[in-house]
């Protein structure tokens, strides 16, 4: 369905002393996601998954590499791009709504711009505001809703004209646990009845629990790509964990026995727990931040 | 491709809508003390070259500098939506066709253009000003909308921050709202300076506008004027539109 090949990213930019900077957003990603799948990009704030996204929506020019959909190969600058175009349903992770218009505008625009008909909007503007909670603010302007209606509302707008491919930038950030989880059962109704998914998180439990295959990202490189299960199974199920003068220590092993050893020959307080998808990632980044 | 100007042009239309008579009263306010200071007040005590009064020569230099402000000022508000609000992302990422968003942009800010131009006619005929306006003097006006329209669009993809929006506005409208052909006629400025002046698509919007005015014969070639910039300053705000990409 996606298919990208060596695709990066440098971005020149003046920096502070105003001299010309480049910076590597993302290096040489490949991916290959598969109709009717949620295929999770997990990683630190500053890795690439933001970039990325913009590049597979046809927002930004790849500084090299290519992209497949359908296995066609799709340029930004295409005749036809907009025929791909069409099919993406887009949460952006900052919100990008028109302030001066109010909820049901900012929809209706979003309807006009993939081309519904009148009688297509209206049913789905209504649907969908009522589904994601936020239809008694539908005549309010964008800008006095709460941050998190806002979220919701980005939701629905993307969903609005039934796309093939739903690309999902932190679209759960600012949710309360509650709406999350209804926003997850969501997005599973959809990539059921194949809708395949993009999305970028960097809440683990998210990944976890959604994704159907884990692609890890770090300074724009992707470290290794597997199922949550996958990863865990690999890298360890069971987690000696113990406390080090001030700080929490850890350390992966694949049987019970083993960590039960490990954790006896330790001369300091600890205990052993099943991993999770958060072990691996500090395990293969190396880096706490920005979870 | 024409549905997708109309998009563009919609979202603009509503949020008129929304302000349509604060729109209608901001507008009203430069043009009536333009035509109470120097049409009324001081108009009455001048002649000019052609022996008619001050307040018919004035009208048509009036209607082209504020047709020019308007849209200029109309289009620039997309900085807000590319720096703040980043709205312009659902255009481009959205399956329209490209350029519809530079004309449907450009078309909206006519529109607010026209309308208030119209109020100014209204005013000019209450001040007592006589004037012809002919279906020429429409699509002089029209284009002038359009020019700064484009100039408008292409200043908001290249300019960085609000405040330089403010320098364009200072540094280069204003001095020509007063400097080309709209308040007097260029011919009495030094050479070097006219040569200048007269390269400038508002002084050919100026002559074009109170020459049809006075039933005066124009020459068609500043309406070429007119459509070539038009079409370089389209090239121009294209391009930044699309290089919003890279
Ligand atoms: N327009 C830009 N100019 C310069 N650097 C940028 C630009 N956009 C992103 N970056 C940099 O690229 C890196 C990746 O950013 P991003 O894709 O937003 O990461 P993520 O979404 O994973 O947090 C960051 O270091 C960021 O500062
Ligand atoms: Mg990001």
């Amino acid at each position: 369905m996606i298919e990208v090949k060596n695709l990066s990213k440098v971005f020149k930019y003046k920096d502070k002393k105003n001299q010309m900077a480049e910076k590597t957003a993302v290096d040489n990603l490949s991916l290959d996601i598969k109709a009717g799948e949620i295929f999770g990009l997990l990683g630190p704030n500053g890795s690439g998954k933001t970039t990325t996204i913009r590049m597979l929506t046809m927002l930004l020019k790849p500084t090299t590499g290519e992209i497949f959909y359908d296995g066609r190969h799709v340029d930004i600058d295409d005749k036809d791009v907009r025929e791909v175009k069409q099919m993406f349903g887009i949460v952006p992770q900052n919100l990008n709504f028109d302030m001066d218009l109010t909820v049901r505008e900012n929809m209706e625009l979003h309807g006009r711009l993939y081309h519904m008909n009148r009688k297509d909007r209206e049913e789905r503007i209504s649907e969908l505001l009522k589904y994601v909670g936020v239809e008694e603010v539908i005549n309010d302007k964008v800008r006095n809703l709460s941050g998190g209606m806002k979220r919701r509302v980005l939701i629905a707008r993307a969903l609005m004209h039934n796309p093939r491919i739903l690309f999902m930038d932190e679209p759960t950030v600012a949710l309360d646990p509650q709406v999350r989880r209804r926003i997850w059962e969501l997005i599973r109704q959809l990539a059921n009845k194949g809708t395949t998914v993009l999305i970028t998180t960097h809440y683990i439990e998210e990944a976890e629990e959604l994704c159907d295959r884990v692609a890890i990202v770090n300074h724009g490189k992707l470290l290794d790509i597997d199922t949550p299960q996958g990863f865990i199974s690999r890298l360890g199920r069971y987690v000696v964990e113990w406390t080090e003068g001030t700080h929490k220590e850890f350390k992966l092993f694949n049987c019970r026995e083993e960590a039960g050893q490990y954790l006896t020959q330790l001369d300091a307080p600890g205990g052993i727990r099943k991993s999770n998808l958060e072990d691996v990632f500090i395990e293969m980044t190396g880096r706490k931040e920005g979870l | 491709m024409l549905g997708d100007i109309w998009t563009v042009f919609w979202r603009d239309w509503v949020v008129l809508k929304h302000r349509m008579t604060a729109f209608i009263l901001s507008r009203m306010v430069a043009p009536i003390l333009y035509l109470v200071a120097f049409g009324w007040g001081l108009g009455r005590s001048i002649q000019t070259a052609a022996g008619g009064s001050y307040l018919d020569f004035l009208v048509p230099g009036i209607m082209a500098l504020n047709s020019m402000n308007i849209s200029f000022n109309s289009v620039i508000q997309v900085h807000a939506e590319k720096v703040y609000h980043k709205s312009i992302e659902e255009y481009l990422t959205s399956p329209i066709w490209p350029h519809a968003f530079v004309i449907g942009k450009t078309l909206a800010a006519v529109l607010r253009g026209l309308i208030s131009s119209a109020i100014i006619i209204c005013l000019a005929y209450a001040f007592g000003a006589n004037f012809t306006i002919t279906p020429l003097f429409l699509l002089v006006l029209v284009l002038n909308c359009a020019v700064f329209a484009e100039i408008g669009f292409a200043a908001a993809m290249y300019i960085k921050t609000y405040e330089h929006m403010g320098q364009v506005n200072t540094y280069a409208l204003l001095p020509m709202s007063f400097l080309c052909g709209t308040f007097f006629s260029t011919h009495t400025l030094p050479d070097a300076l006219r040569w200048f002046i007269e390269l400038l698509p508002l002084t050919h919007t100026s002559y074009l506008l109170r020459g049809i005015a006075m039933n005066q014969e124009v020459s068609l070639l500043s309406v070429g004027v007119l459509l070539l910039y038009l079409v370089i300053v389209f090239v121009v705000g294209s391009k930044a539109f699309l290089k919003l990409r890279e």
